[in-house]
């Protein structure tokens, strides 16, 4: 991508113009809101008093974040390779096998403080295989991983209503079609059993130690990229493949290492849902979480600390997003998806729409 | 199966690869003047939703028709000014426009009728219904040649004649006219078409409206053919199999056609062979069946049958230089 050449002071570059792309996103929305006859100052409030408005409302939002914060870390370091990993819904669904597999297993021997580590590897270790695929084919015989991983998606889908119709279901009896249910002693408690003591009220919500897990990815992401040689690696083969192969980077090496750490972070995103809450894995449990996490890491700017702000105002859209739609029933639920395809669309592929405008006022002048 | 079930079947397979062919000319058409647009899902839900409101309004299947294609034109124009005059990245701009499509249709849908975002059955003069080709009733009786023109060719709605016609329109344009020649051109070389003295972004620009048309025309045959009315996420990833038949088809407009029909067909077999234990294999998992589109477009990308050669330019932002 060509980028202007003017150098703008750091505050601009990765404050003040993404935040510009993202009040253009909501403009739009509010616009859509306004046409459809509700006040879209209203809509926003409802929005962040259901999400941050009392106890049970921020134990959702955190919830959510979670979730986002596993997949976006998983895209960001993708493009960080210079790669496209669309793949992280069906990744993060088979995550979720490598979880119930784990949890089916040992369930009647094992505490939830040793059987959590043991389903995070599981997690991890599911969905980098099914990136895995993609990633030889990208690194080895040129075959675009965008529409592979799309390609992904749907199989992991179709394997997945098989394995959970067919093989993994109970049998009849069962409402929805998924595993039996989880051990109650292998399952890890609560965000709000933990905090309780302390006086935090979080009421009946989900949130749990997945969180802890997603801060710690996010970390390690950031020492990875940014401490290693690995990482170096990675972000050598992004800025300029060409490059970093004279420069003795082994490209394809480079490229399936980024695309499992990519595939491990979204299959982790499963511990969330699949261990913390749910207690068993049902049917499509990702819920898009996995394209969500395009649009955190591209506001984000594919940065760890910018991924969990993202991921912590999306899970805030994802919560206050349910509030609304039980407040004003005239406004769909699927807003949230609007709205996710316009921070997209204005802080992805239009990121340089205020770029000159910008520039021309904050250009270093007489350099 | 005996040979009227299998008219059946091809004759649902008909019905089936119709969206497809269409999504998949309209990527065709924006991919070889070197913009990726996996935005075609999108689009052909802008265009069903649009057709499947105005039917209800109007009553009248074209005015929904003209609507089914400005409304996924605009989503054309969008991905464009950000693909072309913008110059951001093209599968960025394809997930955007999957997912506003999306959202916007349920959240208008909703707020307009109220039903969760599916729209009203619209009025018979609202959809585009089956017709009868010529002597179809005679041929039924005359043997299974006469039972196949009667059972498949015969009874479909106006958009499928067109949809088969399209391919080779296509490759009339694409092969046989300036206008196609040059929308090639600036797919492989946008350099040297533009040293030529034509537009790049002109042609970059008509590619998309033509991509947004077609794809106008397979969301209005979901919603106002196909079905009656506009569902919640009705083309459920016809824009991505297309995307995939594209491939397959190497990016030329006949064998496009063979392509959908594939598809469309292990479609229809699908739901026909639910349960169904074929000889010396057993049953086959329905849900393998659905997957198989996906798993042959990995394979055949993975370069072990033929190899499939995108257009060369495709992807990249073309930078007049100074």
């Amino acid at each position: 991508m060509s980028q202007p050449a003017a150098k703008l002071p750091f505050w601009v570059d990765f404050g003040l113009i993404p935040l510009l792309n993202l009040v253009a996103a909501f403009a739009v929305a509010g616009l859509v809101v306004a046409v459809i006859g509700e006040n879209p100052l209203d809509v926003a409030r409802i929005i962040i008093y259901g999400a941050f408005g009392y106890g049970e409302g921020v134990g959702f939002t955190l919830f959510y974040a979670t979730n986002f914060i596993f997949t976006g870390l998983a895209v960001a370091v993708a493009f960080h390779a210079g790669l496209f990993n669309i793949g992280g819904e069906g990744q993060a669904y088979i995550g979720g096998l490598g979880v119930a597999l784990v949890a089916l297993g040992l369930d009647p021997y094992l505490p939830w403080w040793l059987l959590a580590p043991l389903a995070v590897i599981g997690a991890a270790l599911f969905g980098a295989l099914w990136a895995y695929i993609p990633a030889v084919l990208q690194a080895k015989r040129g075959s675009h991983i965008v529409i592979t991983t799309i390609m992904f998606n749907f199989i992991a889908a179709s394997l997945m209503a098989y394995l959970l119709v067919d093989v993994l279901n109970p049998g009849a009896g069962s409402m929805s079609p998924g595993t039996r249910f989880f051990n109650a002693e292998a399952v890890p408690p609560r965000l709000s059993e933990i905090l309780a003591p302390f006086g935090v009220d979080l009421g009946g919500s989900p949130a749990n130690l997945s969180l802890i897990v997603a801060l710690l990815a996010a970390l390690g992401l950031w020492l990875l990229l940014w401490r290693t040689r690995l990482g170096y690696e990675i972000r050598a083969l992004g800025h300029n493949a060409s490059a970093a192969a004279y420069a003795g980077v082994p490209i394809a090496r480079v490229i399936v290492i980024a695309m499992l750490i990519s595939g491990a972070l979204a299959g982790m995103m499963a511990l969330n849902p699949v261990l913390g809450d749910q207690g068993r894995l049902l049917l499509e449990f990702p819920g898009g979480a996995g394209f969500v996490g395009i649009a955190v890491a591209l506001m984000g700017r594919s940065h760890p600390l910018g991924v969990i702000l993202a991921a912590l105002l999306f899970g805030m859209l994802y919560q206050g997003g349910s509030e609304l739609a039980f407040e004003k029933p005239s406004i769909s639920r699927d807003m949230l998806i609007l709205i996710q395809g316009l921070v997209i669309l204005f802080s992805g592929a239009l990121e340089n729409l205020f770029r000159p405008a910008v520039a021309r006022i904050f250009a270093p002048r007489a350099a | 199966m005996d040979w009227l079930t299998f008219l059946n079947v091809l004759d649902s397979a008909v019905r089936l690869s119709t969206p497809l062919l269409l999504a998949c000319l309209a990527g065709l058409f924006t991919e070889r003047a070197g913009v990726v647009d996996i935005g075609l899902e999108g689009k052909m839900i802008a265009g069903a939703f649009a057709a499947g409101a105005v039917a209800v309004f109007t009553g009248s299947a074209w005015i929904a028709l003209l609507a089914a294609i400005g409304a996924s034109v605009f989503f054309g124009l969008v991905h464009a000014f950000a693909c072309v005059t913008q110059r951001g990245n093209q599968i960025v701009a394809g997930v955007a426009i999957n997912f506003i499509a999306l959202g916007l249709a349920a959240v208008l849908g909703q707020s307009w009728f109220g039903q969760g975002g599916k729209t009203p059955a619209p009025p018979n003069s609202g959809r585009f219904t089956a017709i009868e080709l010529p002597y179809a009733a005679e041929a039924a009786q005359m043997g299974p040649i006469g039972r196949f023109y009667a059972d498949v060719v015969s009874g479909h709605n106006l958009l499928v004649y067109f949809a088969f016609l399209a391919p080779f329109l296509s490759w009339w344009l694409l092969s046989r006219t300036r206008f196609g020649l040059r929308l090639r051109a600036v797919g492989e070389n946008p350099a040297a078409v533009d040293t030529a003295g034509v537009s790049v972004t002109r042609l970059r620009y008509s590619g998309q409206i033509i991509c947004g048309a077609l794809c106008g025309v397979a969301g209005a045959y979901l919603a106002i053919g196909l079905n009656a009315g506009y569902l919640n996420n009705m083309t459920a990833g016809r824009g991505y199999i297309a995307l995939a038949a594209l491939i397959f088809a190497k990016w030329r407009p006949v064998p496009a056609l063979f392509v959908c029909l594939l598809f469309g067909f292990l479609d229809a077999s699908a739901n026909r062979l639910q349960g169904v234990s074929l000889p010396s294999v057993g049953v086959v998992p329905v849900q393998f069946i659905q997957a198989l589109p996906y798993i042959l477009t990995v394979i055949l990308l993975a370069g072990f049958i033929g190899k499939a050669i995108p257009p060369k330019a495709g992807g990249v932002p073309y930078v007049k230089e100074r």
